[in-house]
């Protein structure tokens, strides 16, 4: 028997999501689908990454080939004309006539816009589609002033779009009195703006719009408070319209404001037509949102396969972050008193607000918003949704315990076994817990076992104390060791290899692991190794990180780029011209890094080893830029030049940089020298800061730039260069010793009990009676440096390993591609 | 039986172009695959070169080692850290891709893959 064959109409996020779905569950259809637009569902919610250097390719839900992988025929660029329901054919505008069984509309919205005298001219645009961005980036390029229409979560969006396209003058305007009126209220709609006008973006409430004026093209907006607001292009994202204008065509059943009519199993008027999406209108309501048309895919996936899952309405919580900014709101948000109790934290300082909505007896979670910190949204969702009672301090929940003794029942174990812990894969907690019962250890078990935290991975920080509160609560002994191979924790095995003297990763895991190693333990025992003993990395190649193997760091699209050394940042006229013979020799795409050097990118693996004897023999060595080691000493120009410098910040920095090179730690470490209090070296963000004062240096550890910056903490004041370097010998080689895997010096000051008092005892006072044996220890790093790539360089057995294939040594890796991009290259992939 | 024979044995490289616990890529007419030497186990195994997560060209640069009870023989794509069964060819960090496995014998010190 031929299989039957359901059409899909429309190709975009759940669209996708449907066919995803479907082969997953069986391969008993045939599956043909029609997009209207000229590319593959994309990823529509992160639409305005486009605009910061992702691709539309980048944006695509699938690969190329996945859709004839799976055997589904897709058209693009056809739209689907006319749906003929009584010899259930459809016809399509270029003119296929295809017969289906099943029928499942996913035909998405349309922007709305609203009908305004003057809409049509130019410059006026809606944000919806990858061709309208085309537009309105080409348009943009001249602007002075743009406004986006619409306050809500996609105008914002869009107003992000404008900022990061470089329009100097973005504002949002917004018919009602608030930003996000279905989110958020009035209170953290103004924290909102508040944040939003520091970052440049101007904010009209209550703003009707009368007319767009200007001559062919658009000049101002006019309102109905005869204000005028003057503006080179609009962006209308005003809400939305679903597409329903097929289903109508073809005497489906649509609501009187729009939307496909269906039921629970999304079935339309006629029972072989499905509708999901935004073009769905399930019990009056579109929903406008992607994770319920998700679960709306998955309802007809399950009918047909014979399931009985029914649509029920979906949560309509949200978290997000909006340029920047936190933005949530669950449950019910807005009830207000008398109807409920409100506790409300606002601090205009760090520009946060919290609400939370409780019943009139204090014992349920009601709802509530979160702008600025939504980072206790994931419990508070849970506890509205399985009604959880609420401890005794609720407020506890926004603003943490205070003092006293922590609030029974708030973390995660607390909830009910039917808890929705991943609403992508809709897994509940009971699930999780079952599968941990039944033997899962590890994230990678549960993940396998129940596809929890395979989706946008929010859940996984849950799923992970889910595990090991379960454990806990079975009575195993839950330690914080390296991985499966070896029970110890980092600081633990650095000092039995050193008591052991083991010199290689066999030797460490024969006498202190098990099984044969994996990713995680090879180069952390890598990394304890070089601490120790420092020898040549090369010669345990296939135990190190990728880039510690290849000695250059690996790029999108397989090549290298590959960093010398510029102590300090200075370097010579001479230095640099061979940087760009370099360059240019073998093709590479040249960018001066945050660390004050050159990085080189685009190289083959094949053409590694010629680099650099080439720029060896200019008298360069490996910037170690590939390492968690090492990286630069940043320095400003000091006083050999600066009318404002108090010492020679350049000078100590390469002398410190020479120091300290080469040298492997757990994680990468930034220096800088700054020659006065201006700090133009940015000392202070990182590892390690130095800055010159009229009797000395100033000497700061332990600060990050990153993800999560933290300004370095004063160890000493006025110092000597040798009291500085002593300090550092010592600070170093303690962190070296004593850090977790991958753990930057800051995270490692956070841990440490006692905090910066406790290190500063350590370091100056020596209250554990080590400094004479750290700067022993430090002392015989620094004297046996070595260049990793003079090694390799002169070693052609080392230089051997440098080839793509084994069997063809001369041949480059077919695979990589290049393409153009402001007169140099840049990977394609 | 039957079905060895229906395997092409092809001459892949020499068992020294390997780097002990660690993999090279071998070119095969337009294909790439990879070949690990496994030497902590005695054991040789060849997956395709290219990663299925981001279309990578570079199993053959990962880490190696084991998973489990069963220590399940494995590699990580050196990009995201992606694992995967050197014997099956499944993936281990509980994601859905799938890799081709080959079978590999070495005689006289010459590495030969399977291709069916």
């Amino acid at each position: 028997m031929s299989k039957q064959t359901i059409v899909v109409i429309g190709n975009g996020m759940v669209g996708y999501k449907f066919c995803e779905k479907l082969i997953a569950r069986t391969s008993a259809f045939q599956v043909i689908v029609f997009g209207e637009e000229p590319r593959r569902a994309y990823d529509r919610v992160h639409l305005s990454a486009y605009f910061t250097g992702k691709s539309a390719e980048d944006l695509s839900m699938s690969t190329a080939s996945w859709y004839t992988d799976n055997g589904i025929e897709l058209h693009l660029g056809d739209a689907v004309q006319e749906i003929d329901r009584q010899q259930k054919i459809i016809h399509s505008q270029k003119g296929l006539v295809i017969p289906y069984h099943y029928l499942v509309l996913a035909t998405g919205s349309a922007a709305f816009v609203p009908d305004i005298p003057g809409i049509e001219k130019d410059g006026v645009f809606v944000y919806r589609t990858i061709e309208d961005l085309d537009l309105i980036k080409a348009y943009a390029t001249g602007a002075q002033s743009g406004v986006v229409m619409g306050g809500g979560l996609l105008g914002l969006e869009a107003a992000k779009a404008l900022i990061d396209l470089g329009v100097p003058q973005t504002h949002v305007i917004e018919f009602a009195p608030r930003l996000m009126p279905r989110q958020i209220d009035t209170a953290g709609s103004a924290m909102l703006q508040s944040k939003l006008g520091q970052i440049g973006l101007q904010v009209h409430l209550n703003k009707s719009t009368a007319a767009i004026d200007g001559d062919g093209k658009i000049e101002a907006l006019r309102f109905n408070d005869d204000t005028v607001l003057p503006a080179d292009m609009l962006v209308i994202s005003a809400g939305i319209r679903p597409r329903d204008e097929l289903a109508r065509l073809a005497g489906l059943e649509v609501g009187t404001r729009g939307g496909i009519v269906v039921n629970g199993k999304m079935q339309t008027s006629d029972p072989a037509v499905f509708a999901i999406g935004e073009c769905a209108l399930y019990e009056g309501m579109i929903y406008g949102l992607v994770a319920p048309g998700y679960e709306m895919a998955e309802v007809v996936v399950n009918q047909l396969t014979a399931g009985e899952k029914q649509f029920s309405g979906f949560d309509m919580s949200t978290k997000l972050k909006l340029i920047g900014v936190d933005v949530a709101s669950f449950g019910d948000a807005f009830i207000s008193e008398p109807d409920c109790r409100t506790i409300v934290f606002e601090d205009t300082h760090k520009s946060i607000y919290k609400r939370i909505n409780i019943s009139t007896d204090g014992k349920q979670l009601l709802g509530g918003i979160l702008i600025g910190d939504a980072d206790a949204y994931n419990l508070l969702l849970q506890t509205v949704n399985n009604k959880i009672a609420l401890p005794p301090n609720p407020e506890d929940m926004i603003l943490g315990t205070r003092g006293g003794e922590q609030s029974e029942g708030a973390g995660v174990m607390s909830l009910p076994d039917d808890a929705l812990i991943c609403s992508c894969e809709a897994v509940s907690k009971g699930t999780i817990c079952g599968v941990v019962d039944g033997g899962a250890t590890c994230l990678d078990d549960v993940k396998k076992c129940t596809k929890a935290g395979t989706g946008c991975g929010g859940c996984v920080p849950m799923v992970k104390d889910l595990i090991t509160g379960t454990l806990q609560a079975n009575g195993q002994y839950v330690k914080d060791v390296i991985c499966e191979h070896f029970e110890y924790s980092r600081q633990e095995l650095y000092d039995l290899v050193k008591i052991n003297q083991l010199k290689n990763y066999d030797l460490v895991l024969d006498h202190l692991g098990r099984g044969d190693g994996c990713e995680v333990c090879k180069p952390m025992v890598a990394s304890i190794l070089s601490s120790l003993w420092n020898e040549l990395i090369a010669k345990q190649g296939t135990i190190q990180d990728s880039n510690d193997r290849y000695l250059a760091n690996i790029q999108k699209g397989g090549t290298y780029s590959v960093v010398p050394r510029i102590p300090g940042g200075e370097i010579t006229p001479e230095k640099l011209i061979i940087i760009g013979q370099v360059a240019q020799k073998y093709g590479l795409y040249t960018k001066i890094t945050g660390g004050q050097r050159i990085d080189l990118f685009g190289a083959h693996m094949n053409d590694l080893p010629d680099i650099w004897e080439e720029l060896i023999n200019a008298g360069f060595e490996s910037g170690h830029a590939y390492g968690k080691a090492l990286r630069t000493v940043k320095s400003c120009v000091g006083s050999t030049w600066c009318r404002f410098g108090l010492h020679d910040s350049v000078s100590f920095a390469i002398e410190i940089e020479e120091r300290y090179k080469g040298i492997r730690s757990p994680h990468k470490l930034k220096g800088g020298v700054s020659g006065c209090i201006r700090e133009c070296a940015e000392a202070q963000g990182k590892d390690f800061g130095i800055i010159a004062t009229e009797k000395g240096w100033n000497l700061y550890i332990c600060g990050n730039g990153g993800s999560k910056p933290q300004h370095a903490q004063l160890l000493a004041a006025d110092i000597d260069s040798t009291t500085c370097i002593q300090y550092l010998d010592r600070f170093l080689m303690f962190y070296i010793k004593t850090a977790d895997p991958l753990t930057r010096t800051a995270t490692w000051l956070n841990k440490m009990e006692g905090g910066m008092s406790y290190v500063k005892n350590v370091i100056i006072n020596d209250s554990l009676g080590l400094a004479a044996q750290l700067e022993e220890e430090m002392q015989l790093l620094v004297d046996s440096f070595h260049c990793e790539w003079k090694e390799v360089v002169n070693n052609p057995q080392l230089r051997r390993r440098f080839s793509h294939f084994v069997n063809a040594p001369e041949e480059k890796d077919p695979s990589v591609k290049f393409e153009d991009m402001r007169d140099q290259v840049k990977a394609k992939w | 039986m039957q079905v060895l024979e229906e395997i092409q044995w092809v001459l892949a490289c020499y068992a020294d172009d390997v780097p002990e616990n660690g993999g090279a890529c071998v070119k095969h007419g337009d294909e790439q695959i990879a070949v690990y030497n496994f030497s902590r186990r005695g054991e040789w195994f060849a997956t395709q070169n290219l990663c299925p997560h981001k279309q990578q060209m570079v199993l053959s640069r990962g880490m190696i080692g084991s998973a489990g009870a069963a220590c399940e023989p494995k590699v990580a794509c050196p990009f995201h850290k992606k694992t995967f069964s050197l014997l099956t060819g499944e993936c281990l960090s509980g994601e859905d891709y799938q890799i081709k496995t080959y079978p590999v014998k070495v005689e006289n010190g010459r590495v030969y893959i399977g291709i069916v």
